[in-house]
């Protein structure tokens, strides 16, 4: 399980972001207009992907995508 | 023997919010991206004159001029609703008198709201199948506009005032397949009407907070949507398998999945993770919101007017949400 696999799929998940914008250090909330939608996507996104459902409490514990990364992994193990 | 939808008709009010409409109240948003988040164009609110029962009463009198079926032959009748006349007696029982239905029949209201029409569908069933009516009239009538802060974007960009009425009869065949259902009271505060009943009713200094939008003095529908969201992520998809092991059924034998309208993004995820192809899909949310406990049997409406509901349809039903409370079916066309 690679991190670029994440991002690229969260790329592709929100079309307006700018290609190469995202790398593991980077805040997910700081993508423009961020909305309780972009957190309905991420979740979605990694229960699709990966077979895992964070919940509210968890993606409040993760700012970035390297958090988001490490919470799905644990979750797997 | 078993019961069979026979007709349903519908209701809506006549006052329709735009999603221009909603970018006049929230001047961040636009009516583009009003309708890129929710996959909703408009929704229908209704007047404080017109409640739920009203709608409810319309659709009912809709149903019998469009399907010809005789008030004196309604045998049971339950509303469904979470907008009620009265605390007591049950709503039904009022609709019961205005429709001119028979005095010999059973009428009682359920407060359920996103799983209203499955879990009354399984309740209809029950009824007829235990001998005890040949006709049960079920009952829809809403009015979440009514608890909807007018500062809360969620709830008034996603959620429609309706009515509904289903006729469901006694048939040869089991058009009406086996029910899953299911609850979870962990989940009340993730969606409910905060000051509504007789736990924390309104005071004085409630009415006074809410005084710039008139008191709200039957409450305030709170939504956690990221709770949910995720709730319908867990449980959607395993409700779907137990309703097909149920019946005896897979995934590709369904003709149309009918779930309840609960939001465009709740929709499409299911729809990801159980991989519907889109033409299976019912989304009926563009021009109706969502209409909470009519929304499944306006889809099906909907879907029938549209020809994807035919002879020989095997249609999968879920409804699911405030509660928590799911329940869900297969139907034989």
């Amino acid at each position: 399980m690679k991190i670029e696999r994440l991002i690229e799929k969260l790329e592709n998940e929100f079309e307006d972001l700018e290609k190469g914008l995202l790398n593991p250090n980077f805040n997910f909330r700081e993508i423009e207009d961020w909305s309780s939608m972009h957190a309905l996507v991420i979740i979605a996104l990694i229960d699709s992907e990966y077979d895992v459902l964070l919940n509210g409490g968890d993606l409040k514990g993760a700012e970035t995508v390297q958090d988001l990364f490490d919470m799905i992994q644990k979750k797997l193990s | 023997m078993g019961a069979k939808i026979y007709h349903i008709s519908y209701f809506l009010p006549s006052k329709t919010v735009t999603n221009q409409d909603l970018s006049v109240d929230f001047p961040d948003q636009n009516p583009e991206q009003i309708f890129k988040k929710t996959g909703v164009s408009k929704r229908t609110h209704t007047t404080p004159d017109v409640i739920g029962s009203d709608m409810a009463f319309l659709a009912a009198e809709k149903l019998f001029k469009e399907s010809g079926k005789k008030k004196g032959e309604v045998g049971f009748l339950i509303f469904v609703s979470e907008g009620n006349d009265y605390i007591a007696p049950a709503t039904g029982v009022i609709l019961q008198d205005r429709l001119g239905l028979p005095t010999n029949i059973c009428a009682i209201d359920i407060p359920l709201g996103c799983s209203g029409f499955t879990h009354s569908l399984g309740f209809a069933k029950m009824v007829i199948e235990s001998g005890q009516a040949d006709n049960v009239l079920l009952l829809f009538g809403d009015t979440p506009s009514f608890g909807s802060h007018p500062k809360d974007f969620a709830l008034r960009s996603l959620f429609s005032d309706a009515g509904a009425a289903v006729w469901v009869e006694k048939s040869k065949s089991n058009a009406v397949g086996e029910f899953i259902y299911g609850t979870d009271g962990a989940g009340v505060k993730s969606l409910y009407v905060e000051r509504s009943g007789f736990r924390n009713p309104i005071d004085k200094q409630w009415l006074e907070n809410q005084e710039d939008v008139g008191g709200m003095p039957i409450g305030r529908m709170r939504m956690d949507g990221i709770e949910i969201f995720t709730f319908s992520l867990n449980v959607v998809p395993q409700l779907v398998a137990n309703i097909l092991a149920k019946n005896n059924l897979k995934m590709e034998e369904i003709d149309l999945f009918v779930f309840h309208q609960a939001s465009n993004i709740i929709l499409k995820s299911i729809q990801r993770k159980l991989r519907i192809p889109e033409e299976k899909m019912a989304y009926y949310l563009e021009n109706f919101g969502n209409t909470v406990s009519m929304s499944i049997p306006i889809a099906l409406s909907e879907s029938a007017r549209e020809g994807r509901i035919g002879e020989g349809s095997k249609v999968l039903l879920a409804g699911f949400g405030i509660g928590y409370s799911w329940s869900g079916t297969v139907i034989y066309f």
